[in-house]
Parts: C-alpha cells; sequence; structure tokens
C-alpha cells in the first residue's frame, strides 16, 4: 500500500487574490512547506465547494485535511500555529496592546481598500470620482499611521504589513484609473512597499502590477464598464 | 455580583458607548465576564465628546475601550484583548487551540460580515416588500448560524463549549435588537420551531448573569426602535425623489 502522499499544508487560492497572497506570505515567512492549488473561480472545484460551504471563496488553507478560511483567520492560524517558527507576526503575547492595534488596522484594511478598489474600476463618473476620494484618504489614513516607521507594527514586518502589502501591486492600477499618483500623496507608503517587496515572501507573492491591470481591464470588459 | 478586580497593570478602566447599542453591549458582556470594573461614560452620538474624538479618530464610533488612557477600539478587537490583557481572569472568550480559534474568528466574522449586514436590511425596511425580501434574505444565514453552533458546541451550552465564548458574544449582544425588529416587523427571525438549537442558545445566553446585568430593557430598545422608524418613514414621505 502506497504511503499517503498528501501534503500537510494545501492552499486552495487565486493567482491575482490579494487576500490569498496574505497567506502566501505568512506560509513563506514562516517557512511552512505547502502545496499551492491555482482555483478556477468560474468553475469551482469540489474541494473549495466542500472546505468553505459557507462562502465558497478562496483562499482556503488545509491543514492536515482540515479547512481554515477567511485571510486574516489564515494569517493568525498560520502564526498560532507555527509558534516557534520565526517571525512571530503578531506583536508577542506580553504586548496585549501592540496586538489591539495590530488587529485594528487589519480590520481597517480589510473594511476599506477592497471596497474602494472595487468601485474605483466598477464605477463611472461621479460615483468613481467619490471612490478615488475614499481610497485616497484611507491610504492618507495608512501613511498618517506608518509615520516615520519602517514597518506598521516598529521595526518588523508583522500583521499588518502582510495585510496591506499585496494591495501594493494595485497601485499602478488605481494610478491608471483615478489619474492620480499615490507616490504624491502617499511617499511613506511607497517606500514601505519598496522595502517590504526586499523580502522574498512578498516578492514572491506579488503580482506583476501589469498583470494586475490586464485583470482589471479584463472585470471592466465582463461586466460591461466602459473602458 | 462579580466580585471587581482589580483594572490590573495598565491602569484605570474606561468604556465610551451608548446605552442601546449591540457593539458597546459586546464589550459590556465581556468586562463582566471578567469581572473587572470600569467607568461607562455615556456618549451623545449627535455631539461627540472630544475624548470619543480624540481615542477613535479613525472611525469616532463606540465602543472604545481606554486603558490607562489607551484607547482600543472594535469591539472584537477589544474582546480579544480583554482575553490577552486579563489572562486567567475568568474563562477566555477564545480557546487555546490554534484551529479552534481560527473557527471562532471566522463566525465571529461571518457574525459582522454577513448575518449583521442581513439583519441591517430587516432593521432598516419600512415598506411590507422590503420586508418580506430582507427577511427571506435573512433566513440562510440564520441557517448557517444554527449549523455552526451544532459544530462549535459539540453539543455543550454555547458556541464557546461550557462557557460563553467570542461567537457567544458577536452573536448574542444583538438578541435584544432582533427581538425588537421582529415584533415591530412581525417577523420570527431565530425562529424556536425552525431553530431549536439556536432559540434554546439565545435563552441560555440571556439568563447568563453578566449578559443580563447589561443587557438594556426590552421595552426601551423597543421604544428606540420605533422612534427610528418614525423618523425613517417621516424622511423617506418628505423627499419626493430619490438622489
Amino acid at each position: 500500500m502506497a504511503a499517503d502522499l498528501r501534503p500537510e499544508v494545501v492552499l486552495l487560492d487565486f493567482w491575482v487574490s490579494p487576500f490569498g497572497q496574505r497567506c502566501r506570505i505568512a506560509l513563506a515567512e514562516k517557512g511552512v512547506p505547502y502545496e499551492y492549488r491555482e482555483e478556477d473561480l468560474l468553475n469551482k472545484g469540489d474541494l473549495l465547494l466542500r472546505s468553505n460551504p459557507v462562502h465558497k471563496k478562496i483562499p482556503v488553507l488545509l491543514h492536515a485535511g482540515r479547512p481554515v478560511c477567511e485571510s486574516l483567520a489564515i494569517v493568525q492560524y498560520v502564526d498560532e500555529a507555527w509558534p516557534d517558527a520565526a517571525p512571530p507576526l503578531l506583536p508577542r503575547d506580553d504586548d496585549p496592546y501592540a496586538r489591539a492595534q495590530a488587529r485594528f488596522w487589519a480590520d481597517y484594511i480589510d473594511k476599506k481598500i477592497y471596497d474602494c478598489q472595487t468601485r474605483l474600476w466598477k464605477l463611472k463618473g461621479d460615483a468613481q470620482e467619490q471612490a478615488k476620494k475614499d481610497l485616497i484618504e484611507v491610504l492618507e489614513t495608512l501613511e498618517a499611521e506608518l509615520a516615520g516607521k519602517p514597518y506598521f507594527g516598529g521595526d518588523n514586518f508583522g500583521f499588518v504589513d502582510v495585510a496591506l502589502v499585496p494591495f501594493t501591486s494595485w497601485f499602478p492600477t488605481y494610478e491608471k484609473l483615478g489619474g492620480f499618483s499615490v507616490e504624491k500623496c502617499c511617499p511613506k507608503i511607497v517606500a514601505w512597499a519598496k522595502l517590504c517587496r526586499e523580502r522574498e515572501s512578498v516578492a514572491m507573492a506579488l503580482t506583476d502590477p501589469d498583470k494586475v491591470y490586464e485583470f482589471v481591464q479584463f472585470l471592466q470588459s465582463k461586466f460591461g464598464v466602459k473602458q | 455580583m462579580a466580585v471587581a478586580a482589580a483594572a490590573g497593570a495598565g491602569g484605570e478602566l474606561r468604556l465610551l458607548g451608548t446605552w442601546s447599542s449591540p457593539w458597546v453591549i459586546r464589550v459590556r458582556v465581556a468586562l463582566g465576564l471578567k469581572g473587572l470594573s470600569y467607568e461607562y461614560l455615556e456618549e451623545d452620538l449627535a455631539s461627540k465628546s472630544d475624548l470619543l474624538l480624540r481615542s477613535n479618530p479613525v472611525h469616532g464610533k463606540v465602543p472604545v475601550l481606554l486603558h490607562g488612557g489607551r484607547p482600543v477600539c472594535e469591539s472584537l478587537v477589544i474582546l480579544e484583548y480583554a482575553d490577552e490583557a486579563w489572562p486567567g481572569v475568568g474563562p477566555p472568550l477564545l480557546p487555546s487551540d490554534p484551529y479552534d480559534r481560527a473557527t471562532a474568528r471566522f463566525w465571529a466574522a461571518y457574525v459582522n460580515d454577513t448575518f449583521l449586514p442581513a439583519f441591517r436590511a430587516l432593521f432598516r425596511s419600512l415598506t411590507e416588500e422590503q420586508r418580506a425580501a430582507a427577511f427571506e434574505n435573512a433566513v440562510p444565514k440564520v441557517e448557517a448560524l444554527d449549523r455552526a453552533l451544532a459544530e462549535c458546541s459539540k453539543g455543550k451550552p454555547f458556541f464557546g463549549g461550557d462557557a460563553v465564548g467570542l461567537v457567544d458574544v458577536a452573536l448574542g449582544s444583538h438578541l435584544v435588537w432582533i427581538r425588537a425588529v421582529n415584533e415591530v416587523a412581525g417577523t420570527n427571525l431565530l425562529d424556536g420551531a425552525r431553530f431549536p438549537g439556536l432559540a434554546a442558545w439565545a435563552e441560555r445566553f440571556l439568563a447568563v448573569d453578566a449578559v443580563r446585568e447589561v443587557v438594556p430593557d426590552a421595552g426601551k430598545v423597543l421604544e428606540q426602535y420605533k422612534g427610528f422608524r418614525a423618523k425613517w418613514i417621516a424622511a423617506a414621505g418628505s423627499t419626493s425623489k430619490s438622489t
């Protein structure tokens, strides 16, 4: 009888998903080997549907066959299930206040960025202009929070950085759709993005910005948005 | 009556809130379960205090927990903070096993991101048509929560098992509002016949001491809800066009 060759960790994902990329970055930072499986979102596979029956969405992390869903829950799970693997993604247990701040900012990013960017590509006219204004406000708020620190968590790359960095591949797309410069309004965020991209985990996970823009153009044509 | 524990390392506790906000109730339940004493400050959301605006500049919302003057915002963040800042004080809201923690976080996020928006549509519905559509949309979310209860509780009284946990607090704190909306709308979300598990859980949650002590009077909540609806109906009637 052949040995059970099922991989211990499997990530069900979609190539351009910033949410999936958060998980890839977390796994890479922790040095956890895993099998990446590309899902066809127009024709979802059985494993995805069985593993996330509630939302039927990626990313889904399967650890010894048990599914974990929702990207930030997955990132925290990776941090907690491999506690001896450096680096800790959330601030350490002895600083609950810092952990609360990290969770607050990750929640802020989740509440705001995806919604603004979706409205930016899907809508036109005044509604699109509002999406751009909202997005700039969000980026400026994050810029102020980053302030003079190298990373959102301070000296070390961590939870909030993981939560935000995949969206940085979308900056050129925001600029083309909105007609503004991210660097002009948020130079610190742009510098932070460059610093993060020096990490192998980030460089490997992020989609090339040109491919992101192509993907958004594909979505626009699919949804009948005039380009 | 819970013995007030010292606020602990980090100093005094203050909670900025409004008396009927279910998100504030979440925090009051958690603090009550841990036997923590705090100063409660009622906010007027039409005229927010400087303290609130300074403490939560990003959202300007309640609840805000101030611990030794340092603000923690967003109810679920505050709940996890309460577990971590006072470890060993009262049963933990989150389990210790990483997989179980991920499951609890998933369902707490489901309450916030999927159930509550559906409930809100029912809460805001003015016409019979809106009400019917909102109700139909909300029922599958209740079904999912009923299944989640069975999975998470594994036959025990709460989502958290033997003791109230994160998901219990996240969902249970909205029960007084769900009941108020049911009464006005003539709906029966959390129908005991259809969802006996969840209905029984609701009674158990509301009977917990720390919950009973902080859930506002159902009659007052109903009155406030009727007041909101009267305003919305008047506003809808006075606009001749929607923008």
